[in-house]
């Protein structure tokens, strides 16, 4: 018998996955989908298994979608943030590790301000780990969700055209999504205003170019960033209606892209900025399948890394 | 401090007597009475057989962080000079960013009583160059002086104000005291915590471009030109600021710079490799391959005046932190002489002189400071080297406080065999 695809303890970034395992996730994910289309939503495969989220951000999307895929496989769940959590800024995470275990998870999903906390908690702790996003650096269950709405709709990746565009250099969506659909053989560029962008963005892995039309011309996917507006104090951008005139994706601007090509966002959207509400609900949108997709890819990935763990595959719906 | 001492059959190296071979070393008094060919020792005086070692000037490291007072958990007087010792070096310069902050010549005399209780090595306080460290209003320059001070510095953050480091650069050179800066231009460096490159890029962290020193040192270059002061940059990581050090100097003012051992040796790719381990964190950052490169060049052309290690010593528990978190700074007193013989000369980089000069004659020269040489008359403060012992980098081992050093592991070929001070020996392996 050949080894299985997916041996994996943790998972912490796209960076470290291969192609096959990127694949295995997706392929995984299918057999999840039609949980949410039952009459009863919910499996028995992680019964008895203990799911703590840490949330040192605030986050509500991926913190739901966590928490909705976490009792669709039946686990006990726990939600820390740090609104509601005495975990305190500044603990060490020797400390943060030890309060941890001491409560015996089977899984931890983490999200963190910081980039690698969540690698670093990963060493520290038996539990397996799911970054949730850490800092600009990761947000791989994002990124895989991204790749199975796009593989759905298009039936491949692999040779896709595909432009992510916006604050590049404060975006975990991008770094994460690049890795990933690189590895599925996309065609990826990446685009901003050159305020938006980190130094050396080709280091990313991504063509890079500087204008929205250059970037959707002949595109089969377009994925838009959120803007973040609290930046805006840091002076990225002079105003909001700058923005979307020179960087707003609107229908007209569209006309770039192939007939057939779909929209992404990783929500929320901010309407008549990045995203014009024309387009956001437009029959190009997929931005709403993203979010009920997402689910199935948080299960699967909830479901592989728990069978890693326990060393025993759980029960497949 | 002052004892007489015979240290014979050593391979002796002065540059400033442009000395390289076989010599013995009378020290009597606490000075050095002889250095030459090997003649009897007067009655009494102690003999230290120095075989198969190499002997200089005693190592001074021009910038170190003794954290005593207010921060004794991370390290004190006592500790940082045992530290310096075991590491080869007979005298250090303290920043003044303790608590309070050195900006009192009561605090200079603290820190020099404290020294000479430890008795581990000479101890050379630098004064803030404004009160409390705020970047408003000058400290005593005169009676801090008076009272041992050799230097000026807001060391941990910059002279901001351009306005202030022009008083400063004028009134220091009413008592011949240089203005050592730590320059960054705080509106870019901003809230990064890693050199903005390809690697903070990948990792999503905020970056400090190279800019924000370079900004800073351009301005102080400028108005040490219109004041005709002397200005020491601290910590250089950039090879834009080393070229306009270089340029400054040849338009005849006064400039030097030091560099630390791990700018010469690491940059932002060992940071990512580390997976952002906070013993790669500090100020400024681990540069990129290119800045280093340069930086290593400019040791080899003299452009570079001195090595310091910027000995930044942080307690376990703040480096366990996360990198974001983590306080800047790793420790170095005990590691840069064996990694400078290793990676330096052992490569072929400089020559055994030149070290010297890196480490000893020039940060004398620049504070004003007895010693660097071990022509009679110098001060009788000597380092021993074994150039042939292997060491590894065991932070276990270490005799300073705190352990926080990028270098753990490391295998490294050369190694402090011992030091004395004013001819008495203070440390011996």
């Amino acid at each position: 018998m050949s080894e299985p695809v997916w041996q994996r303890g943790d998972l912490l970034g796209v960076a470290e996955l291969s192609t096959a395992e990127i694949l295995h996730v997706l392929d995984t994910a299918e057999s999840f989908v039609e949980v949410a289309a039952r009459p009863i939503k919910k499996v028995p495969t992680l019964r008895g298994k203990t799911v703590i989220n840490l949330f040192f951000e605030p986050s509500t999307r991926t913190s739901s979608s966590f928490e909705i895929a976490e009792k669709r496989l039946s686990a006990d769940n726990i939600n820390f943030s740090t609104s509601s959590s005495s975990l305190s800024k500044g603990e060490t995470l020797l400390d943060t590790a030890r309060n941890l275990e001491a409560m015996a998870p089977d899984l931890v999903v983490i999200r963190h301000a910081h980039p690698r906390v969540p690698h670093a908690l990963a060493e520290r702790i038996a539990a397996g780990v799911i970054n949730a996003g850490d800092g600009a650096h990761e947000h791989p269950t994002q990124a895989l969700l991204d790749a199975f709405t796009i593989r759905r709709r298009k039936a491949r990746v692999e040779g896709l055209k595909i432009a992510i565009v916006g604050d590049v250099a404060h975006s975990r969506v991008v770094r994460s999504n690049v890795l990933c659909l690189t590895k599925l053989g996309a065609d990826v560029t990446v685009a901003g205003p050159r305020t938006m962008m980190p130094e050396k963005p080709e280091s990313l892995g991504a063509r890079v170019v500087y204008s929205l039309e250059e970037a959707i011309e002949g595109a089969d996917v377009v994925m838009m960033l959120r803007v973040q507006l609290e930046r805006q104090a840091r002076a990225s951008f002079p105003s909001e209606r700058e923005y979307f005139e020179f960087f707003g994706l609107t229908a007209e601007r569209l006309r770039g892209a192939r007939d057939d090509a779909i929209i992404m966002h990783p929500g929320p959207i901010n309407r008549g900025i990045e995203i014009a509400s024309e387009v956001a609900d437009g029959p190009w949108s997929v931005i709403l399948e993203q979010v009920a997709n997402g689910v199935a890819v948080r299960m699967a990935v909830l479901y592989l890394l728990a069978g890693a763990k326990s060393g025993a595959d759980g029960t497949m719906p | 401090m002052s004892g007489s001492l015979m240290i014979r059959g050593g391979r002796v190296v002065d540059p400033t007597q442009e000395l390289d071979g076989p010599a013995d070393i009378l020290i009597e008094g606490g000075r050095v009475a002889a250095c030459g060919p090997a003649t009897d020792p007067p009655d009494g005086v102690g003999e230290l057989d120095a075989a198969g070692l190499v002997v200089v000037p005693g190592l001074i490291d021009m910038h170190v962080h003794l954290r005593e007072p207010g921060q004794e958990y991370k390290e004190t007087i006592e500790t940082g000079t045992r530290a310096a010792a075991a590491g080869g070096f007979t005298a250090v310069a303290c920043m003044p960013n303790t608590d309070p902050v050195n900006d009192e010549p009561s605090l200079t005399e603290f820190m020099l009583k404290q020294a000479e209780r430890a008795g581990w090595a000479r101890v050379y306080p630098i004064a803030a160059v404004s009160r409390g460290l705020e970047g408003r209003e000058l400290t005593e320059f005169g009676a801090q002086r008076r009272a041992g001070a050799v230097a000026v510095s807001d060391d941990g953050r910059p002279v901001w104000s351009a306005a202030l480091m022009r008083q400063a650069l004028r009134y220091a050179r009413h008592f011949d005291l240089p203005v050592i800066q730590h320059a960054e231009e705080l509106a870019l460096s901003g809230d990064g915590v890693m050199h903005e490159g390809r690697f903070s890029t990948r990792l999503g962290v905020e970056g400090i471009p190279g800019a924000a020193d370079d900004v800073m040192v351009s301005r102080d270059l400028l108005l040490t030109a219109d004041t005709g002061g002397r200005y020491h940059l601290a910590h250089m990581s950039t090879a834009r600021s080393l070229d306009l050090i270089r340029t400054a100097r040849a338009d005849g003012h006064r400039v030097t710079c030091e560099v630390s051992a791990h700018h010469l040796l690491l940059t932002d790719e060992d940071v990512f490799d580390s997976g952002l381990d906070p013993n790669f964190k500090m100020h400024p950052p681990l540069r990129s391959a290119a800045d280093r490169e340069a930086l290593v060049g400019g040791l080899a052309d003299g452009s570079i005046d001195a090595i310091a290690s910027d000995h930044a010593p942080h307690h376990p528990d703040e480096k366990e932190l996360d990198f974001v978190a983590s306080p800047n700074g790793i420790v170095g007193l005990e590691t840069t002489l064996s990694l400078c013989l290793d990676r330096l000369v052992g490569k072929g980089v400089i020559d055994l002189a030149r070290l010297v000069d890196l480490l000893s004659t020039a940060p004398a020269r620049i504070l004003r400071v007895p010693g660097g040489s071990l022509a009679p008359g110098s001060p009788g403060d000597v380092t021993l080297i074994d150039l042939e012992r292997e060491v590894e980098v065991d932070p276990a081992t270490f005799r300073s406080r705190s352990r926080n050093t990028p270098f753990a592991g490391w295998g490294l070929r050369g190694a402090p065999a011992g030091t004395v001070v004013g001819g008495r020996v203070i440390e011996l392996s």
